[in-house]
């Protein structure tokens, strides 16, 4: 197995979590390292339990784990949550003046911390998150100048004297760990490499501005905020109009509109909103104006979890709107990939004229991750279609055809302000010059011939997408199937499932519409045993994958209790299924968070 | 435009014809205001191509397919969301919305309040006929009470929306009233509307002779008085404007309540349209130096 520490910190809503978070971060991608992270937290803004996990390591971290080595908890309730799942190794870094730990478990160090000694008694509550993060650093064999730094940039805008305090006290912290705690048994290692971090959010975000979306619009919803917020910040200088709209509904509508004008346009939100958005996707496809709707999953359905993540849109996103429209829904696979996917889906919207859904979900959208800053690529293929933005050789208007009948299904399209190609587009059913045809219950044969049109355009979008591949060793004991932020936690799994004598390979669904049926029964044909891994109640895709294909797998992983698969989840439910034991699992998530 | 700029021919009515003729009733309101929206077009010699009409759903709504500009029969209800898209990503263009009293004041109501807090430069003609036409005769937001309809078959109780104050609350900049048996009148207005720099309102009456027998348009021509008529009346005072709104009875006021011309639109609030011309022309790349310093934020 590969080595890798990770860090968890815990505390109330409000108590500062998140600043010894970022400075972790920053330490582990400045010496080189690898992270993946993930924050479990309720919908308050004071108080409840945030628990944010930090996993650093050489190698790509493809997710947050099963194994603490260093909990630092901000209050009792912390400390009384996590001690007890402390494996051997493990250290808890806390404020000794504050919590009472109970008896760890056998190997777990306790590491209290004078902190009204350390900070001359005299300073606010939030210096002991500094302090416990000073010790750790201590204990991991991190040079305290690389704490420093981080600690001069964090408080630069406070001042010369806040500065020099919080190095000072973070100094004795420091040389209290070194002279009263071990150290871990292996330091954290260091390489020559740097890092970006950043969220899944702001890799849709940025995916959009690499993509050239100039036009992106928004109402506030969890946790699909964030990439209104890296769009409201970044907006002037990538000259891209954002706008928080009043409802979802008005955000499609407007992103439509937008987007008929000639601009790539984007939108965010979760399930409720989206909810709200599927009449204007329709609209999308019937008046073939393209747009990009992402739908960040959370803990369904209603207003469900609003903090804690779910893969339970499937079945809305297939279904979103009604009559038959040609849609293409993509399921990043990891927070790179949320980058990587944007610039795809808006060529394919724009190519086929038609709505492009990135579905993805909590997990990804707010965990951390580190890139190589050379994969976040802004020179991405823009590939706007078949678009008429200029007069050229027309020859006046009356005779332009939008919605010309086509083999592929695609028709020119004129934007606005362009002399001689006025239309109206409709979201009636039309004709080829756009004239209502509604009306006219007569004309079957019109409505049949638009109605083709627009759906062969399906052929010519599976044809643009690659189809899945299969992923490790051929012929393993268990094909592991699953789709979109799965794909990390499935493939530590397998590593972990190999290093017990158990052989297992993974098709991980990147494009859910189009599918690549025939493809995937190729794939699966050649398995010994499948299972379907997905984060929901009701086997979405297992029952998206049936009715597409009729293919049944030996068994399914379940969970729906709003946190992420943990690698051990699957490896367990693997072993209980290769014994005979059952054929769904469902994990426990043992973390009370 | 942005290539070729031909010398455009003056435009005429004929241009403004649309592909097909109006499916309306014999002697419906809305034939009055497309062609006081297309004789205000050729009075203003605005250019087809530079003009998008934008509608929602209902009888009004099919006004952008007779009309020859570019158009979105949008969805019911959505018509000002789309328009704003529209506008902010190519703010050269001329959009005008059209609709029903249902579309806008009903379904659309949402947008369109905030359409009107942000200013966005647009012209919305709402076709206000007090019913729902095109589902058979249901009562609308603005259908007063007693109107027996097929969903109040024993009389409406509930009291109508004011579109003229309900505007000015909202903060529009310019509100107007027209009445479609008042050609010339209309067209004046909407040539102000399409001239202001800011969001415009015009409710036009629009009377509906296949179900609403009440609201017809011996009643609307008793009633209707033009506010410019009044040499008292001044539409730069926002309180007059508003105690003018409520007038509703023997006499009923149209012309222009309200303009306001010191707020500037959304499209001037906007720093990134401030210089580069409409989004829709400019290139969608990132330039390098910018994505590196994204970058550079992450590291």
């Amino acid at each position: 197995m590969k080595h890798t520490f990770a860090v968890s910190i815990g505390g109330a809503a409000g108590q500062g979590v998140a600043t010894p978070g970022n400075i972790f971060a920053r330490i582990f991608a400045r010496r080189g390292l690898h992270l993946n992270a993930y924050n479990a937290y309720q919908s308050i803004i004071r108080g409840g339990h945030t628990f944010l996990t930090i996993r650093a390591g050489v190698e790509r971290v493809s997710s947050f784990g099963d194994r603490i080595d260093l909990l630092i908890p901000l209050n009792q309730d912390t400390a009384d949550r996590h001690l007890g799942l402390l494996g051997p190794g493990a250290a808890m870094v806390y404020n000794g003046d504050l919590i009472r730990p109970a008896a760890p478990p056998e190997g777990v160090r306790l590491c209290p911390l004078p902190v009204a000694e350390l900070s001359n008694k005299s300073r606010n509550k939030v210096e002991q998150n500094t302090l416990a993060v000073a010790a750790g650093l201590s204990m991991l064999g991190v040079g305290f100048q690389a704490l420093a730094d981080v600690l001069s940039q964090q408080f630069r805008k406070k001042g010369e004297a806040v500065v020099s305090e919080n190095i000072a006290m973070a100094r004795a912290a420091y040389d209290y760990a070194t002279s009263h705690f071990e150290p871990f048994a292996r330091p954290l290692p260091m390489t020559d490499r740097r890092y970006a971090v950043l969220t899944g959010n702001m890799a849709l975000a940025m995916g959009g501005a690499a993509a050239g979306v100039k036009f992106y619009c928004a109402y506030p919803m969890s946790p699909s905020t964030g990439v209104l917020h890296w769009m409201a910040a970044h907006a002037r200088k990538a000259g891209i109009m954002v706008r928080q709209v009043e409802d979802e509904i008005g955000v499609v509508n407007m992103a439509i509109g937008a987007a008929h004008a000639g601009v790539r346009a984007m939108c965010a939100t979760s399930g409720g909103g989206f909810a709200l958005m599927t009449e204007g996707l329709g609209m999308s496809a019937m008046i073939e104006t393209p747009v990009v709707v992402i739908d960040v999953q959370r803990a369904g359905p209603s207003t469900g979890v609003p903090t804690k993540t779910e893969q339970g849109d499937l079945w809305q996103m297939l279904g979103a709107g009604h009559g038959d429209y040609p849609r293409i829904i993509a399921t990043p696979t990891d927070i790179l990939d949320c980058f990587k996917i944007i610039p795809e889906i808006h060529n394919l919207a724009d190519r086929f004229q038609c709505p492009g859904i990135v579905l993805t979900d909590l997990l990804l959208s707010e965990g951390h991750m580190s890139v190589d800053p050379a994969d976040l690529d802004f020179n991405v293929e823009i590939d706007r279609g078949e678009l008429i933005t200029s007069n050229g050789n027309h020859n006046g208007a009356r005779e332009y055809k939008r919605y010309l009948i086509t083999e592929s299904g695609v028709s020119p399209r004129a934007i606005p302000g362009v002399p001689g190609y006025t239309h109206t587009a409709a979201t009636d059913e039309h004709a080829e010059d756009g004239v209502l045809i509604s009306d006219e219950f007569t004309d079957t044969a019109r409505r049949r011939a638009m109605m083709e049109k627009r759906q062969r355009k399906i052929a010519g979008i599976e044809a643009s997408v690659q189809p899945p591949e299969l992923m490790g060793p051929p012929g393993a004991d268990v094909t592991l199937i699953g789709w979109g932020s799965t794909k990390g936690v499935i493939e530590e799994a397998r590593e972990i499932l190999a290093g017990e004598g158990i052989s297992a390979n993974q098709l991980q669904i990147r494009w859910m519409v189009p599918l690549h049926g025939g493809r995937i029964l190729e794939i699966l044909g050649n398995s010994r045993r499948t299972i379907i891994v997905e984060n929901n109640y009701s086997g979405q895709f297992a029952r998206y994958l049936r009715s597409e294909t009729s293919f049944v797998p030996d068994g399914y992983i379940r969970k729906y209790d709003g946190e992420p698969f943990m690698p051990h989840h699957i490896v367990e439910a693997v072993k209980e299924q290769l014994a005979g034991r059952t054929r769904l699992s469902v994990p426990a998530h043992e973390i009370r968070v | 435009m942005a290539t070729t700029a031909p010398l455009f021919k003056p435009v005429t009515l004929p241009d403004l014809k649309g592909r097909v003729d109006p499916d309306w009733c014999p002697g419906c309101g809305d034939f009055g205001v497309l062609a006081a929206l297309q004789k205000a077009l050729v009075e203003l010699q605005i250019q087809p191509h530079n003009v998008v009409t934008i509608s929602g759903i209902g009888c009004s709504s099919n006004l952008p397919g007779y009309i020859e500009t570019y158009g979105i029969h949008s969805l019911h209800g959505r018509a000002l969301a789309v328009a704003t898209g529209v506008k902010l990503a190519n703010h050269e263009l001329k959009v005008v919305i059209t609709g029903g009293d249902g579309d806008g004041f009903g379904i659309g109501g949402n947008h369109f309040i905030h359409t009107m807090r942000r200013n966005v430069d647009l012209l919305y003609l709402a076709m206000d006929n007090q019913i729902y036409g095109l589902t058979t005769g249901q009562t609308s937001p603005t259908s007063r009470v007693g109107m027996k309809t097929k969903s109040a078959p024993y009389g409406n109780v509930e009291p109508p929306v004011n579109p003229i104050a309900l505007a000015l609350a909202a903060g529009a900049t310019f509100v107007a009233r027209g009445f479609s048996g008042e050609q010339h009148h209309l067209t004046g207005l909407i040539v102000e509307g399409l001239q202001h720099k800011g969001f415009a309102f015009i409710d036009v009456f629009s009377p509906c002779v296949t179900y609403n027998h009440d609201n017809t348009y011996p009643w609307f021509k008793q009633r209707v008085r033009k506010l410019e008529d009044d040499p008292s009346y001044n539409p730069s005072d926002w309180n007059m404007a508003m105690a003018r709104s409520q007038l509703w009875g023997d006499e009923i006021p149209i012309g222009k309540f309200f303009q306001s011309t010191d707020r500037p639109s959304l499209e001037e609030c906007e720093p990134v349209l401030a210089e580069g011309g409409p989004l829709a022309h400019r290139d969608p790349r990132i330039p390098p130096e910018i994505a590196k310093e994204f970058i550079a934020e992450l590291m």
